[in-house]
């Protein structure tokens, strides 16, 4: 097994002000280890879309990330209401997200897609009524 | 000049080894070693906060002396547009610069002048380069030193263009070289500073070759000087400014951005909050902005740790001494504008770096969470560093012991006094 760091963030339920924490401490851990800023970039952004994901449509959740010189994995889990049709969730624009949420700026339909967009290795599995899980990974 | 020049400074005499500072540090440069506060001069920021806080008065900022002037044959005084927001009951900006050059100055030259015409290349700029919105300040030098050393992604968002204090310097050089006839270095441009980063800028300048500017005086010790050269200069005001509302504005948050002519801008001021912002604005959470105004200082360069009035009522001021001047006077000539971008390129000083490669950075960055996992997590800072995690990392690099907490510390004296009494014991 080669060196590698395992931090783990939980994601509070509902609370907005919370939301971005988890990210934004992981990112300053990346850059006190010297990870090229692109790379920090796309971990930041895809990391801050899947934990505002959490807080909108589960009831918050847990992300583990695992830190190697090869890559860096995240896997964010929730027991939320799952998604039924994961290929539409994908789709850029379409957003299952309330009226309140969108009147805060949220809720454009791009989470999913950017998550993908920003990640070198992305998986989705969900299961309605139990949960969603989501792996991202990005090479160093 | 280093890499790494910063222009506050430590009496040691007056310093008590409280933890004021360490706390209050927006980059955790600072730390109590030996009862005395250390700043780790690639750390800082210059922002001034330390000096702000400090109930010993033991932080300073370096800046010149008025006896400077004495140096050079021929004197130039460049005053900060926030100068003009010290004074109570001010009517007209003249009056400030005909005391100026009552104090010695042969003239003046105010950097308010070159702020428009930075404006004016600004809003060009803007138009024409979408790509790179939101395009980000560069006037305030903590901001450009912090984004420099944190957020590297940003980097290419600063607005290439020298800060007015800079055209203004070398404005006024050239025309008091054109003027006078003498050499470069006769001729001394002092600035009247509101901050001691401003002073680093000089130093060590950001995106430029080297800085005209041949010295820096503090609003504050030029304030009592200037007081009854004002009143004496009522009677015989000259006309010397050459700024307007645009100008004048700069002196406080808002005033560079509103400069821009569009409402699609956000200006955050005070330090904590401008990192708020880079936080976001690195996560891409604001992309339809075309530009971000960033001062360190709370209220805007108004707010400067070397200025004397209360910045808010300075900003009141500011607001009043521009309600009936023109909105800009003065214009771009031609060529200046080419002259007055940035000529070198900023890169990424990564001063904070746990490994030298991946393999180091991930045992140290676990080395770190387990140290975290022994601390009281308390932050109470009586190590010396502002908080636990700081003093792992710390340690990590070698500059620490676990012992400097004061919770493991006790937790070991208590240790070693249990086995004393065990082996009293045995005898």
């Amino acid at each position: 097994m080669s060196n590698t760091i395992h931090m783990s963030y939980e994601v509070p339920a509902n609370d907005f002000t919370r939301a971005g924490e988890a990210s934004s401490s992981l990112k300053s851990s990346l850059k006190k280890m010297g990870v090229n800023p692109e790379i920090v970039r796309k971990v930041a952004i895809a990391m801050y879309e899947g934990e505002i994901n959490m807080v909108i449509h589960a009831t918050g959740g847990k992300i583990d990330v695992v830190i190697s010189p090869e890559e860096i994995e995240m896997v964010l889990k929730d027991q939320g209401p799952g998604i039924a049709d994961i290929e539409l969730a994908m789709q850029a624009g379409y957003s299952t997200a309330p009226d309140n949420i969108r009147n805060l700026g949220f809720g454009a339909g791009m989470g999913l897609p950017n998550m993908k967009k920003y990640s070198d290795e992305f998986n989705i599995e969900s299961t309605v009524g139990v949960g969603t899980t989501v792996t991202m990974k990005v090479k160093m | 000049m280093g890499k790494f020049f910063t222009s506050v400074r430590l009496k040691e005499d007056l310093c008590m080894g409280c933890i004021n500072c360490i706390k209050r540090c927006p980059t955790q440069a600072i730390r109590v070693r030996n009862q005395k506060a250390v700043i780790t001069k690639e750390f800082c920021i210059d922002c001034g906060e330390c000096i702000r806080i400090c109930p010993h008065h033991a932080k300073e900022a370096t800046y010149d002396s008025p006896e400077i002037m004495k140096k050079f044959e021929y004197t130039v005084a460049l005053p900060a547009p926030s100068l003009y927001g010290q004074f109570n009951h001010l009517e007209d900006v003249n009056i400030v610069l005909t005391a100026l050059k009552k104090m010695g100055f042969d003239d003046v030259f105010e950097v308010s002048g070159a702020a428009e015409l930075v404006s004016e290349m600004s809003r060009k700029y803007v138009a024409e380069h979408k790509e790179k919105w939101p395009i980000i300040s560069t006037a305030c030098p903590s901001v450009v030193r912090l984004i420099q050393v944190r957020f590297p992604n940003l980097i290419e968002h600063l607005l290439p263009i020298c800060a007015p204090v800079d055209m203004a310097a070398s404005m006024a050089k050239d025309k008091a070289m054109e003027k006078t006839g003498l050499p470069r270095e006769k001729i001394g441009i002092i600035f009247i500073s509101p901050c001691p980063a401003k002073m680093t800028a000089v130093k060590s300048p950001i995106g430029i070759d080297h800085s005209e500017i041949d010295g820096v005086l503090a609003i504050k010790e030029v304030y009592p000087i200037l007081l009854p050269l004002m009143k004496q200069s009522i009677d015989d005001v000259e006309e010397l400014g050459i700024s307007g509302r645009i100008g004048i504005g700069w002196g406080s948050t808002g005033g560079e951005a509103g400069s821009l002519l569009t409402d699609n801008y956000l200006a955050a001021d005070g330090i904590e909050n401008v990192i708020k912002v880079l936080e976001d604005l690195e996560d891409q959470k604001f992309d339809q902005l075309e530009f971000i105004e960033l001062n360190s200082c709370a209220g805007g360069c108004v707010g400067g740790v070397l200025t004397v009035e209360n910045p808010y009522l300075a900003k009141v001021k500011l607001i009043r001494l521009r309600k009936y001047l023109p909105v800009s006077r003065s214009h771009l000539a031609s060529g200046v504008a080419e002259e007055n971008f940035w000529t070198d390129e900023v890169n990424y000083e990564p001063v904070f770096k746990l490994g030298k490669d991946m393999n180091e950075s991930i045992a140290n960055m676990s080395r770190v969470e387990e140290l975290c996992e022994k601390f009281p997590r308390l932050d109470c800072g009586s190590c010396g560093a502002p908080t636990c995690k700081a003093l792992a990392e710390d340690i990590v690099r070698g500059v620490a012991k676990e012992q400097d907490c004061i919770h493991i510390l006790r937790d070991y004296i208590h240790k070693l006094s249990e086995e004393m009494s065990k082996l009293d014991r045995l005898i």
